[in-house]
């Protein structure tokens, strides 16, 4: 039997085009244009969860967003899995293949129900509070319980097929939601001409428009739509998104949308197209058009299938031609909620009654129902439901709304189907995202958005304004006035009839009573996605929690996908009338974004894979991979670590690169390093301000190591400066340092120092440079240069200009590894030739190419420190015993002067930087490992610093570390020892942090 | 995501174009040398954490990598004015009332 | 002794010269890409890019760099070109000259001749960055994949150049026609650009020029 729940006509789907779709394995037709939802209940699907907590069976409850229970989880094949998807909101596609996310292992025969409700007892209200507080180690194993018996959905274990992306929109007004109001909104914005953006989350335009009974200009509502949106399609600069969620109110009017552009077409997306998209729009207006949601009646029971929200029965009969049922009972405290009886008995279907919680209704469709025969209860509710699967009876009693009572034993009726209404609540979560707090209202029983200093507009529902013609009106004016603050000139329009009609108040009614009392009724949920009860709030009221955020937290009611949506009004009035107070001194919960759940591929976009990050590379990148480089990453660099040869691991790799340098010549590509030009009349007063030692008297030609400070006198980079004419400077940086001195520096300039000639610009990209290092590096380039070599004609810390491989270069010589060194700096373009004819011009010599891990190893040997390895921005020079490098005597107290003539760093038994040699010179010393004077010193150990960098295999032949020490530098000579984590201890001398050519004498040759 | 005004640049940017920079000015003591390690100190590390009107360094560097003020209330989250180095705020807290809209007003949506 | 080093960085003969997209190779992508590509990128290598900085404000220092290169100096966010120079705001004291290839040196002697006495910085940084340009009905929807910046031709005319957050990194945009934009890259970033440009297109069709 397919579709026995079908209507023989009505709707706007397409009969013609039947899509084929599974749900738990099972087979299912549905047409196109069905919610997975619509066509569910058109196959008379009544269970299509377990609740989390207590495993009671769930159904469908409401058409859109605010559904609870039909979270489901979709994909046909692995790598296309979704969790938490609302079969209210995804639309049929063929070959749909969903399962139920709640009920392991399936939704019929439940585990924990036949167990007895197991979660019911094991987990009373405040369960998180209580169990997961503490011992936090047990968490890992209550959530495995909880996820697999509850079922939260799953990721897929694939990679996803899809692509995602964002698009960045600016707009001057955006309107969220396409009912009456939103649409009005749009025309009165788009007719001036203002760039707008309309965005809803339904499938379809319209809103409540697409399901009303009601008429515009004497035609069907979804007529008017089609013509409203066919004229904004024709508008040039009005965008509209359909399938669009604005899921993100954020500061300065940047709202964050979520579009699922293919989910209605499969699987997975058609070739070449984008799944879903963010929309990261900046507005300059916001209209917030997002209607109300009607809140469920809070009675017993009231989670069997086959209760549904009144409103949801109306959207499945006239939108999708689909009865939930056949038989209904409805029980409302509001007029509105009488077109789902009308639209029932209009196809043909038995409406058994109605249960009205007021006394005297008289309102139009009041009237239409009664003259229609249906019997009608006055001060009446439906106050509680039985039905094991489904829905088989109601119990209908009088009931006194004010004293909170139940007032005749009532009368089982039976039905199948169960509406419900306990009014209307403004769906105010985008309006309260950035902190404004919601306002109650009596007249209409709900919160609207207070003051915000955001430049927006509400209108219709949002704010309570729920007549049709009202809406409209109220929607056309607030797209005016936002088009108008937004800079533009709005033109009038006429607006479609409505038929006037009566509409009465409704009745405070936010839980039924029952003659049981609360603790004692059946259970009466007011969130059934966090299966939270009536009672359950009122025990966390009596248990102390009195704010509404506590009694959320308590009782989790609000949580998770739901985020307040059905639950929250209906929860928070009984926490009110439990302690006594009314809703406007309970307040509301905040919401926070999103507004629904976002795919994890939407959060990430195109950032993902190979262009997650930026990778930067060198100019003589392809020249690395060709020698089998493997590479380092530093900062956002791909850097060259080491260059094994065929069977070497690092270790031997670097060990060979090591020696190779100190014996013969390497090369090293530095050209990360940053560089910055420094121009102008006081560049060099600059430098003797930024810079801890003096800079006057630096002749042209000649280059000077630095460091800098900051102003507490600790050191965050250094680097060399070469001062290439008298006004001109090339400054090196740190790789990581480049961006953040090149910022510092424009920062004193341009905050402290603005009367001082000078400017920076950054060459750091422009320049390629080549370091070759080693006792045959002047003999090799001599090869390739026009250059004097000559160590007179070309002494060390001095540079010169001339040709190399027969391109103008700048070459240095300086020195990180204590060999004799030339960097060689050309433009970068020009790179790749130079660097193979040096590499020509090597073989001769051996020359051996080497990594970042080979230059660490041979500065270390020196103890030439690195920022950020041997420092930890605590450390002073003085610390890293590098006094020579700093000018106490400058005339202008430059930049960490003063810092470090605190007290503090004046103490003598701060920990300062030395060499280590382990006693045993094969045993490696950890970097990161603590040091102490007293291995056996009882836990807690007195800690007297730690290592910084650590070296096994070098051109020494023993391992070898820096690290600091408290008073390290009066302690030459002394033991410190590292206990390890395998309980052995490592035993090291504290040396000199200089292992290799103490005097100078290789480099300075 | 702010949306801030560059002075320099004479328009509205995202607020990913921009590095804030801490609490605006904060003059580097002439003489630091003079200076107590409690002055000393107090320079380097105390900041004001208010509630409402702050002035703040912000630093275009996604664009002309210039640094200027930004007068911003700490509460809303509203900028109130945005002006450069070397200029004095026209919005203070102390002039500053709840009502801090006729500021926004004046400059429009440069602000 | 001059105050300040200008260095002839371009070789006098034939020497190999890589640019940034080297090894992406985009030639042999020519005629590749699907028909009617949304998007068509070539990258305008080899160029001469100076970075040159001065005071705004101070008249004579317009007038200089008007003398030196024919073209006005522009305000904020403006571009200006003149044949194959152009010379772009970066800056309230900072603009971005690029002028064709070898031309580095000549030019900027031209700039500190005129502007003797002037406190100035003329940079070569022509190693360090490329020119992507970018054309097509497409390019518009590439953008805006990629920047927070408002690409809508009210906001962003032809004449208009802005440094701004593209992807994960920062770049400058310059419209130089209806449907051509250009890219200001920088060297050690221009893989990632490329493979991004190549991904945001990919639902437009990408061609490439060489």
């Amino acid at each position: 039997m397919s579709q026995t729940y079908r209507l023989s006509s009505g709707g706007r789907v397409d009969r013609s085009k039947v899509l084929n779709f599974t749900f738990n394995g099972k087979s299912y037709q549905g047409y196109a244009g069905d919610s997975l939802a619509a066509a569910l209940l058109a196959n008379g699907v009544d269970i299509v969860g377990r609740s989390f907590k207590y495993s009671r069976p769930r159904g469908i409850i409401a058409s859109g967003t605010e559904e609870p229970n039909a979270i489901l989880q979709l994909g046909a094949t692995e790598a296309t899995q979704i969790p938490n998807v609302r079969a209210t909101q995804q639309p049929l596609y063929s070959g749909l293949v969903a399962t139920s996310t709640n009920g392991w292992p399936n939704v019929n025969t439940d585990v924990m129900g036949i167990l007895g409700k197991v979660g019911g007892s094991m987990m009373p209200p405040g369960f998180y509070y209580k169990t997961f507080m503490y011992p936090k180690s047990f968490w890992m194993t209550y959530e495995k319980y909880i996820r697999k018996a509850a079922g939260l959905g799953r990721s897929p274990l694939q990679n996803d097929p899809d692509s995602y992306d964002y698009m960045n929109q600016h707009c001057d007004v955006l309107i969220v939601g396409s009912g009456p109001a939103g649409l009005a909104a749009a025309l009165a914005a788009g007719r001036s001409g203002a760039r707008v953006i309309l965005a809803d989350e339904q499938e379809e335009f319209g809103g409540s428009l697409l399901d009303t009974r009601e008429t515009l200009d004497g035609k069907p509502a979804a007529d008017w739509v089609a013509s409203v949106i066919a004229e904004l399609q024709a508008m040039p600069e009005v965008t509209l998104l359909p399938r669009a969620t604005v899921n993100g109110y954020h500061d300065h009017n940047f709202l964050t949308i979520h579009e699922r552009l293919t989910d209605h077409l499969g699987d997975h997306a058609p070739l070449g197209q984008v799944r879903h998209r963010v929309h990261r729009v900046r507005a300059k207006r916001v209209v917030l058009a997002t209607g109300a949601h009607e809140r469920p009646l809070v009675y017993g029971n009231n989670d069997v299938p086959g209760n549904m929200l009144a409103g949801a029965i109306s959207v499945y009969v006239r939108r999708y031609g689909v009865a939930p049922g056949r038989k209904l009972v409805l029980s409302t405290n509001n007029d509105h909620a009488y077109r789902a009886a009308l639209d029932w008995h209009d196809a043909g279907l038995q409406v058994v009654a109605i249960a009205d919680a007021r006394h005297n209704p008289r309102g139009s469709l009041v009237e239409e129902a009664r003259a229609k025969g249906i019997r009608i209860l006055t001060s009446s509710a439906i106050i509680e439901s039985r039905g094991t699967k489904h829905v088989t009876g109601a119990r209908v009693a009088a009931i006194d709304t004010v004293a909170h009572k139940v007032t005749s034993p009532g009368e089982w009726l039976e039905c199948d189907l169960i509406g419900t209404s306990g009014g209307y609540s403004p769906i105010v979560h985008l309006a309260s995202h950035l902190g404004g707090r919601p306002v109650w209202r009596d007249d209409i029983l709900g919160f609207v958005p207070g003051d915000a200093p955001q430049k927006r507009v509400c209108v219709g529902g949002i704010n309570g304004v729920y007549a049709l013609g009202d809406a409209l009106a109220d929607g056309f004016e607030g797209g005016v006035r936002a088009a108008t603050e937004a800079g533009f000139q709005p033109t009038t329009g006429s607006l479609p009839k409505t038929v006037a009609r009566k509409e009465e108040a409704s009745v405070a009614l936010f839980q039924v009573p029952h003659d049981k009392g609360t603790a004692r009724a059946p259970k009466q949920f007011v969130d059934q996605q966090n299966d939270v009860t009536a009672a359950a709030i009122e025990l966390a009221t009596r248990e102390g929690f009195e704010s509404v955020e506590h009694v959320k937290r308590y009782t989790a009611l609000g949580f998770g996908t739901d985020q307040g949506k059905l639950g929250n009004i209906n929860g928070l009035a009984i926490a009110a009338r439990s302690m006594g107070i009314t809703i406007p001194q309970m307040g509301t919960t905040m919401f926070r974004p999103n507004y629904t759940p976002v795919t994890f591929g939407a959060v990430a976009g195109r950032h993902c894979g190979h262009i997650f990050e930026p990778v930067r590379f060198t100019a003589l990148h392809s020249w690395h991979l060709k020698n089998n480089a493997e590479f380092e990453d530093v900062g956002q660099w791909k850097r060259p670590w080491y260059f094994p040869k065929p069977g070497e691991d690092l270790h031997t790799a670097v060990e060979r690169e090591c020696k190779a340098v100190r014996a013969s010549v390497g090369l090293l590509d530095a050209s990360t390093l940053g560089k910055i030009d420094i121009q102008g009349p006081d560049a060099r007063e600059f430098l003797n301000r930024v810079y801890t030692n003096a800079w006057t008297k630096l002749d042209v030609g000649k280059a000077r190591y630095g460091l800098m400070c900051k102003e507490d006198g600790m050191v965050f980079d250094d680097g060399v400066t070469a001062c290439v004419a008298d006004n001109h400077f090339i400054m090196t940086t740190t790789t990581g340092g480049a961006a953040r001195v090149l910022q510092w520096l424009e920062l004193y300039h341009q905050t402290e120092w603005p009367e001082l000639k000078v400017y920076f610009t950054s060459v750091t990209d422009h320049w390629a440079t080549m370091t070759l290092s080693g006792p045959n590096s002047r003999k090799l380039l001599a090869e390739v240069t026009d250059i004097d070599l000559d160590k007179d004609a070309f002494p060390f810390m001095t540079w010169k200009e001339g040709n190399v491989g027969g391109v103008p270069a700048r070459v240095f010589r300086i020195s990180f590894t204590g060999e004799l060194s030339y960097e060689v700096n050309v433009q970068a373009n020009y790179a790749m030739g130079v660097l193979e004819k040096i590499v020509e011009a090597g073989k001769k010599y051996n020359l051996t190419p080497y990594g970042t891990e080979t230059m660490h190893v041979l500065r270390a040997e020196k103890g030439f420190i690195i920022v950020g390895q041997d420092t930890d921005g605590s450390m002073n020079p003085d610390d890293l015993n590098m006094s020579w490098c700093v000018g106490r005597n400058k005339p202008f107290s430059w930049i960490g002067l003063r810092g470090m003539n605190r007290e503090d760093c004046l103490r003598e038994d701060r920990k300062q930087l030395v060499g280590l040699k382990p006693v045993d010179p094969k045993k490696w010393l950890p970097e990161g490992a603590q040091l102490v004077n007293d291995p056996n010193q009882p836990i807690p150990m007195d800690m007297v610093g730690h290592v910084t960098s650590s070296y096994a295999f070098n051109s020494l032949g023993y391992s070898f570390a820096m690290g600091v020490v408290k008073g390290g530098l009066k302690r030459m000579g002394e033991r410190v020892y590292s206990p390890q984590a395998d309980g052995s201890v490592i035993e090291a001398e504290i040396v000199s942090s200089v292992f290799f050519d103490p005097k100078g004498e290789q480099q300075n040759v | 995501m702010l949306h801030i005004f560059c002075p320099h640049c004479g328009e509205l940017r995202s607020e990913e174009e921009f590095h804030a920079s801490g609490q605006a000015h904060i003059a580097r003591p002439l003489d630091p040398n003079s200076c107590t390690d409690e002055e000393w100190g107090t320079y380097m590390f105390f900041r004001d954490n208010l509630r409402g009107i702050h002035h703040e360094l912000w630093d275009h560097v996604a664009g002309c990598r210039q640094y200027f003020n930004v007068t911003r209330n700490t509460e809303t989250y509203e900028i109130l004015e945005t002006y450069k180095i070397g200029e004095q705020p026209k919005v203070t807290a102390r002039e500053n009332t709840p009502a801090t809209s006729a500021a926004v007003n004046e400059r429009g949506e440069n602000v | 002794m001059s105050a300040i080093n200008v260095f002839e960085q371009n070789p006098s003969g034939n020497a190999r010269a890589e640019s940034p997209l080297h090894h992406a190779d985009l030639r042999s992508l020519v005629g590749k890409g699907r028909q009617n590509a949304g998007v068509t990128l070539r990258e305008h290598k080899f160029l001469g890019h100076l970075t040159l900085r001065g005071d705004g404000h101070d008249e004579a220092f317009a007038s200089a760099v008007q003398k030196a290169l024919g073209l006005e100096l522009p305000g904020a966010l403006q571009l200006v070109s003149s044949g194959d120079t152009s010379l772009q705001w970066v800056g309230p004291d900072e603009w971005l000259l690029i002028v064709p290839g070898g031309q580095e040196v000549e030019v900027e002697q031209k700039l500190r001749d005129a502007a003797a006495g002037l406190h100035i910085q003329v940079v070569n940084v022509s190693g360090g960055q490329s020119l992507l340009e970018l054309r097509g009905p497409n390019v518009r929807q590439v953008l805006m994949k990629s920047t927070s910046y408002d690409v809508h031709p009210n906001n962003f005319p032809v004449g208009k150049a802005v440094g701004t957050v593209f992807a994960k990194s920062q770049l400058v945009i310059r419209r130089t026609g209806e449907e051509t934009w250009e890219l200001v890259i920088r060297r050690s970033f221009s893989d990632y650009w490329w493979l991004w440009l190549q991904d945001a297109s990919a639902e437009y069709g990408l061609a490439i020029e060489a």
